[in-house]
């Protein structure tokens, strides 16, 4: 696969890998955020770690939205699909996500609501356009890069006028989130993580281009490397951030420059801004109330907001007292620290959205790498 | 949210939509969010959208540095793999 | 099969010299045009029409023929075999194969996976009020196709309708029965630490090829399902390594992944693979890389994994690639010593993860 297949070649791999020990000052830890769940996925899946020093290690960050979206929001879908009147149409990812009560969208499927998993948001116009009896609600989220697709969405449906189409919007952004870790990185006990620099999202920053990570960067000090998806390109980036923290540096570098630039995707920032509000604040699964963090649609699309619409209340909901989601979206802890991995939390029975989805950093560390919890047979 | 891959163009077709093949494998896309998309062009699919098109140099200057931060000599010792 | 046959006896000498009753002039199914409806799982007269002149006329075999609700036959000594699988893939067509199709090969491979030669199969229909003739026609010839050139006899079977909206379009029971030859005692807790295994052919074709008719998923490819009855591979194998062969699966379901971490489990120990050894076409990598799916839990129909002792994994490779269904054998791995009984993989990118049994039914994802 052209453009694929070379950013996954493990000979080139091992050889950067090589160059990363020789440079990592033996003296001194390294830690690195990863903040997008689509580089937590990548790094579990293709063992990454393996190949890096003892002394330069990934923590997990926030930038799964399956993960941060509160269990709130995903009782109000379940509420929607459950009016018989509802056809609500989601991405595969949020089936299996724990609402309140042990209930999610794929038991409320079981029970009669009509659920509808779809790839793209043009499968939802198009199930509207087809079922004009239904009331189609898209339950939209995610962060800059599924935010454009429900614009065009919206723009569709206003241009073929239909009546029964709405959104449930739960769009947040990347650098408030960025923002959080970085601002309070304290453990209820105590402690501090340290994160010593940021591999920045990719897809995310094909669309906000790069330059929304400059001020973060020289306000806080870190460096942050934008990179790709493919392992390389997360080896790549790690000696990158390897390299800027030994020089002293805290720049914004693009290891993504086929894809991302610094402007990033000028049509879809202004879809984005067109039907897009920011809300004051909005609860995020793990890091609290974040202002500024979120968007809502504007009053000239009232008619396509499932919450204005269908009168929305979201009652606040609270994560399972042990689950430590939480931290462990910050970064504060590790998935093995969590009581409840492995033993009530697993991925059949998942107790906080960190299992649920692959890109949850407790889903990839049990799918992929809990056998690094002990001693691997020598290959 | 951020499964995406890059994938050709092999098709425009109307309303801002585009039929895209990789391996033999192949879908049809909007391209809405990007402008001037031309047969050939590698584009960036994620969810049904195109967000972004590929740009070929700095993709062969990417491998380059990839090349270039390896330690030389290294490759030729490690195992070949197919 | 019912009684009601009488209607259509076969030609047979009777005392005195009478001759059989005239056949009833009936009006023939409308195969093009007509459709299942209640009067056919009755048990009367449409019942045996239907019975007769769609799923007789596909199966036509002198024990099928006898008319009997059940099928008598002699079976040599020795160990027998039996295996029943249900089979209600959606869509009922797809490229390279039919729910008919499916369910002769998916048993024959059940019954195949013991090492045993198959015998003959059962074959249950649930068939839904409003079905189509012209697709229950269909699906009945590719039935009897597969059945003939898999070297089987649909022997015995059932039909039952179902009101319109309480079935898919038609269920499918297949049961199948084998001789195992005598010394071949394949189990899925036999394997030991150092045993090799080995891969059939490549991975993902069938779920891949039947998820790209799923219409809310969008993408065409021209890939084929690999479905396949594998009985004619396994005697091969079983004759150049019989006594060295310690369990085979066919990885459907939950695909190799599934099929690795059940014989881990069974047998106590771990697996060790390479991910570079595990054959995918091109096209199923493609086509898992646009859904988020991975292939190693994507379900095949005619492949099958053996753990085979390391002394004769050669030889056993040779002879597979010797045969049209095995053209693309890899020696993929081997079992070690493993008390938690992963599975281990060592990436193509060099690095380490496991291949866990999946939570549930692997969904497209974005993510």
């Amino acid at each position: 696969m052209k453009h694929i297949d070379e950013y996954r070649d493990g000979t080139l791999a091992r050889s950067i890998a090589a160059t990363i020990a020789r440079e990592a000052a033996c003296d001194r830890h390294y830690q690195f955020m990863e903040f997008c769940g689509g580089h937590t996925h990548a790094i579990s899946r293709y063992g990454i770690e393996d190949l890096l020093p003892g002394n330069v290690q990934m923590v997990h960050g926030p930038g799964c939205p399956v993960c941060v979206l509160p269990i709130g929001r995903i009782d109000d879908a379940i509420k929607l699909a459950m009016r018989p009147e509802v056809t609500l149409c989601t991405y595969a990812d949020l089936m299996r996500v724990p609402a309140s009560a042990g209930a999610n969208l794929l038991k409320a499927k079981a029970a009669g609501a009509d659920i509808r998993m779809v790839y793209s948001t043009l499968d939802a116009i198009r199930i509207a356009e087809t079922e004009p009896h239904r009331e189609v609600v898209f339950f939209a989220i995610g962060f800059e890069t599924t935010t454009p697709p429900t614009a065009v969405a919206i723009r569709l449906a206003r241009k073929k006028r239909l009546r029964n189409f709405t959104v449930f919007c739960n769009h947040v952004l990347t650098p408030p989130a960025i923002r959080a870790i970085l601002d309070a990185p304290v453990l209820p006990e105590g402690g501090q993580v340290r994160v010593d620099g940021f591999i920045g999202p990719a897809h995310v920053s094909t669309i906000t281009g790069t330059t929304p990570y400059l001020s973060l960067a020289a306000e806080f000090a870190k460096p942050v490397v934008v990179a790709g998806f493919e392992p390389l390109d997360v080896v790549q980036a790690i000696l990158m951030l390897l390299r800027q923290v030994n020089e002293g540096r805290h720049d914004v570098e693009n290891q993504y420059i086929r894809f991302v630039t610094t402007a990033g995707n000028v049509i879809a920032q202004r879809e984005m801004a067109e039907m897009f509000e920011l809300r004051e604040s909005f609860e995020w699964r793990g890091l609290g109330e974040l202002p500024m963090s979120a968007l809502r649609l504007r009053d000239a699309y009232a008619d396509l907001d499932a919450e204005r619409r269908f009168a929305v209340e979201t009652v606040p909901a609270a994560d399972n007292p042990a689950c430590e989601c939480g931290t462990i979206l910050r970064g504060l802890k590790k998935p093995a620290e969590c009581k409840l991995f492995g033993t009530l939390c697993t991925p059949e029975t998942p107790m906080g959205s960190c299992m649920v989805s692959p890109e949850g950093a407790c889903a990839a560390h049990w799918t992929y790498g809990r056998f690094r919890a002990r001693d691997r047979v020598a290959v | 949210m951020c499964l995406a891959i890059p994938i050709l163009v092999e098709e425009l077709l109307p309303d801002d939509m585009a039929r895209v093949t990789l391996n033999g494998v192949s879908k049809v896309v909007s391209i809405a969010l990007l402008e001037d998309v031309r047969l050939g062009d590698y584009l960036l699919i994620h969810v049904g959208y195109a967000l972004a098109r590929l740009d070929p140099e700095e993709a062969e200057r990417t491998i380059a540095m990839m090349r270039e931060a390896a330690v030389p000599g290294l490759a030729d010792m490690a195992e070949s793999r197919p | 099969m019912r009684g009601a046959l009488d209607l259509w006896p076969l030609p047979r000498p009777r005392s005195g010299g009478r001759l059989s009753p005239p056949r009833r002039r009936v009006r023939r199914l409308d195969i093009r045009n007509g459709r299942v409806d209640l009067s056919h799982g009755a048990g009367g007269r449409a019942s045996a029409q239907l019975i007769d002149e769609i799923f007789l006329d596909a199966f036509d075999n002198p024990l099928l023929a006898r008319g009997d609700d059940q099928a008598a036959f002699d079976v040599q000594a020795g160990r027998m075999v039996m295996s029943t699988d249900g089979y209600v893939i959606s869509p009922l067509f797809f490229p390279g194969g039919d729910i008919g199709s499916l369910a002769v090969h998916g048993t024959v491979n059940d019954v195949a996976m013991s090492g045993a030669r198959p015998l003959h199969l059962a074959a249950s229909y649930i068939i839904e009020e409003g079905f189509a003739l012209a697709d229950l026609h269909r699906i009945a010839h590719s039935m009897g196709r597969a059945a003939r050139e898999a070297g089987v006899a649909i022997v015995t079977g059932d039909t039952k309708v179902v009101e319109r909206g309480k079935g898919d379009g038609v269920f499918i029971t297949t049961t199948g029965i084998g001789i195992v030859p005598s010394g071949l005692d394949l189990s899925a807790d036999r394997a030991t630490s150092g045993d090799r295994v080995i891969l059939s052919g490549c991975v993902g074709d069938h779920g891949v090829a039947v998820m790209s008719k799923r219409a809310n998923l969008g993408f065409e490819t021209e890939l084929l399902s690999d479905s396949a009855a594998l009985h004619g591979l396994v005697a091969e194998m079983v004759r150049v390594a019989g006594a060295s062969l310690r369990v085979m699966r066919d990885p459907t379901r939950g695909g190799l992944a599934a099929a690795l971490n059940e014989i881990a489990q069974r047998s106590g120990v771990g697996f060790l693979i390479d991910e570079s050894a595990i054959p995918v076409r091109p096209e199923v990598a493609a086509a898992c890389e646009l859904l988020g799916l991975d292939p190693l839990y994507v379900a095949n129909e005619g492949k099958l994994v053996a753990i085979v002792a390391p002394d004769a994994a050669d030889t056993l490779l040779v002879a597979m690639r010797a045969h049209p269904l095995g053209r693309g054998a890899a020696l993929i791995g081997q079992a070690i010593a493993d008390e938690q009984c992963f599975v281990q993989m060592t990436t193509s990118f060099g690095g380490g993860r496991i291949v866990d049994w999946l939570a549930g039914e692997q969904l497209p994802r974005i993510c």
